[in-house]
């Protein structure tokens, strides 16, 4: 059986709750033995993530999950929720390069590069919840 | 949360910047490192970012607007110190930042700012 386990959640209103993010994924990315750079590239996209839930999603939360598979493979997934104006175009919005906020619009195409996984629900007037899964190399460490 | 120094040195101005930066935090170093540029006639900022364990979109696109604004007031912009983890990060996100100047060390970036004071 899969296991899910809700490790840390963090609510995202204030510019500065992005920062309280990207300190609860470093810590949970070192526990489970992450190498560094796949500790940056996780904090990385938890910072592209989180700054969109907040500027598009007008607010919102994340959620850090391990999950722990029957093979024994650990899969750390931030999911980012919100229930702001939605996406209407998903394809554009995953344009490298597209940006509705003038920022540079690789925020969630790049954080879709950065991790083994990807997933985003979305429709407009419904919110927004993407979801970032990076695999463990090896067993973890507990 | 984070501490971010500028130091003059002859006619550069060294920016050091360590721990946590929020978005607020990275737009206010812009304007006042542009300020700078212009008051003290400065032709050259070394941006020391060996301190970041973390460089995302927003503070990459800052660091490339520093360096615009810089050229526009005739100086140039190195940045120095990048940790390898945050490079490879940066460019599997789609940041290559083509057109800013970067060394490895300090020194290396005063260098550079020297040589390219020395063809003018």
């Amino acid at each position: 059986m899969t296991s899910i386990l809700t490790v840390q959640q963090v609510r995202i209103n204030e510019e500065i709750d992005i920062v309280h993010v990207r300190q609860a994924v470093r810590e949970v990315a070192v526990s489970i033995g992450f190498s560094l750079v796949e500790q940056t590239k996780l904090v990385t996209a938890a910072s592209e993530l989180a700054r969109n839930t907040r500027v598009h999603g007008h607010g919102g939360e994340a959620r850090i999950e391990l999950e722990k598979a029957d093979d024994g493979t650990t899969t750390l997934r931030l999911v980012f929720s919100d229930k702001g104006p939605g996406i209407a175009d998903v394809d554009l919005a995953l344009t490298d390069g597209y940006s509705s906020a003038g920022g540079l619009g690789l925020g969630l195409s790049g954080a879709r590069r950065l991790a083994d996984e990807f997933d985003l629900r979305t429709a407009p007037g419904e919110g927004t919840t993407v979801s970032v899964g990076f695999r463990a190399r090896k067993p973890a460490r507990r | 949360m984070s501490a971010t120094s500028v130091v003059e040195l002859q006619d550069v101005l060294l920016v050091t910047i360590q721990g946590e930066l929020t978005d607020e935090d990275a737009m206010a170093l812009q304007e006042e490192l542009t300020t700078n540029v212009a008051r003290s006639s400065a032709r050259g900022v070394l941006i020391d970012v060996s301190g970041l364990d973390l460089v995302d979109s927003f503070l990459a696109r800052t660091l490339h607007d520093i360096a615009g604004a810089s050229a526009l007031l005739a100086a140039e912009t190195v940045v120095v110190g990048m940790r390898p983890e945050v490079a490879i990060t940066l460019v599997e996100l789609g940041l290559t930042l083509p057109g800013l100047g970067t060394a490895l060390t300090v020194a290396d970036g005063l260098d550079r700012l020297n040589g390219s004071a020395r063809r003018r």
